[in-house]
């Protein structure tokens, strides 16, 4: 297994040396799973909640690869802050979910929007 | 090579459990593979030697966050089957939303290159192996970024009254509370009555409770005290 592949930050390398490309592919990847996860669950506020988690989870692992790529900490920091308004925002919109699942009994997405007056 | 295999396995792990997240039926099986996509993100995280965020990964979200969802979606009794209907009237657009945004990211990524004296520009460079991830993290959030570390304290905090505050019930159905207000303008508590002098209670009609009896003295001969008293009594 010597063939050699085009990385996405340029350069040839060969398959067996992880770099910042597979890093970035795999994450890409993830992102475009998180965005399809709330066109395909339109209704379900949870899934679409777990979803956004899959897109912070992306973008903390972009951020790791090229703190780890440039020998530099100040990504690990950054993704530190991200994983902690993630947690916080997902506290948050649980407990919204509760509330609304108390009042109105179901949590689909178009009842909520009976909220706009 | 070891590390190169092991990162093609936890990368194809991560990218399957997504895909079991997003389209699964069951939101439990959601949340259960979304526990073991970031596990396999943590592994991800080791492999790029960020030790530290792949424990706090591991910790943060494994431990708590996803836990939080798995509560939710056990506690609320939800008809999970009428959430799938929109499914195939929104798959079409979500694809090509999806695939418009992967080939973007392709065509950025493919055509990005770091800067030549990008080495040069770095704000905090990695130290040494002498100095673990965390300590090398410890002494960065600890002096430069401090004000930025006590602010997510903060958003922690704010976070977690909200919380409390969003989900307390007004009145919990198994604890009294005082309320002044009613409590003193209550009509039966208190009767106003303007007596004469040297007037009793009795003659004014405000009726108390009656005294207890006195007990009365045992009767020595059942049959003589019947005898005695009985015209008067019947």
């Amino acid at each position: 297994m010597t063939t050699t592949t085009t990385t996405m930050a340029g350069g040839t390398t060969e398959m067996l040396t992880i770099g910042l490309g597979h890093y970035l592919t795999v994450s890409a990847i993830l992102f475009v799973l998180g965005v399809l996860g709330i066109f395909l669950n339109r209704k379900n506020v949870i899934v679409i909640l777990m979803s956004i988690e899959l897109l912070l989870l992306s973008v903390n692992l972009n951020m790791v690869a090229f703190s780890s790529a440039l020998q530099d900490l100040t990504g690990q920091v950054f993704a530190l802050f991200v994983l902690t308004v993630a947690a916080a925002e997902a506290a948050i919109g649980l407990a919204i979910v509760v509330i609304y699942f108390r009042n109105r009994g179901s949590i689909e997405v178009e009842d909520i929007s009976t909220l706009k007056g | 090579m070891i590390a190169a295999l092991a990162f093609y396995v936890f990368a194809a792990i991560l990218i399957a459990s997504a895909v079991m997240v997003v389209t699964s039926r069951n939101p439990v099986h959601s949340v259960l593979f979304l526990i073991l996509a970031f596990f396999n993100a943590a592994a991800l995280f080791l492999i790029a030697g960020a030790e530290f965020l792949a424990m706090i990964l591991v910790i943060v979200y494994v431990g708590a966050v996803a836990v939080l969802f798995l509560f939710i979606v056990m506690m609320l009794d939800i008809d999970f089957s009428r959430m799938r209907e929109g499914l195939q009237r929104y798959a079409p657009i979500g694809a090509v939303i999806g695939g418009i945004l992967f080939l973007e990211l392709l065509f950025v990524f493919g055509s990005w290159q770091f800067a030549p004296d990008a080495t040069t520009l770095r704000l905090n460079a990695t130290p040494g192996p002498e100095v673990t991830n965390t300590e090398a993290l410890g002494r960065l959030i600890y002096t430069d970024y401090i004000y930025l570390f006590q602010v997510a304290g903060l958003i922690l905090l704010v976070a977690m009254i909200g919380a409390i505050v969003l989900t307390l019930r007004d009145k919990p159905a198994n604890s009294k509370r005082q309320d002044i207000a009613v409590q003193v303008a209550r009509a039966e508590a208190v009767k106003l009555a303007n007596p004469p002098a040297r007037a009793g209670l009795g003659q004014l009609g405000i009726v108390r409770r009656p005294l207890p009896e006195a007990p009365k003295p045992k009767a020595v001969g059942h049959d003589d005290h019947h005898d005695h008293h009985g015209g008067g009594h019947h």
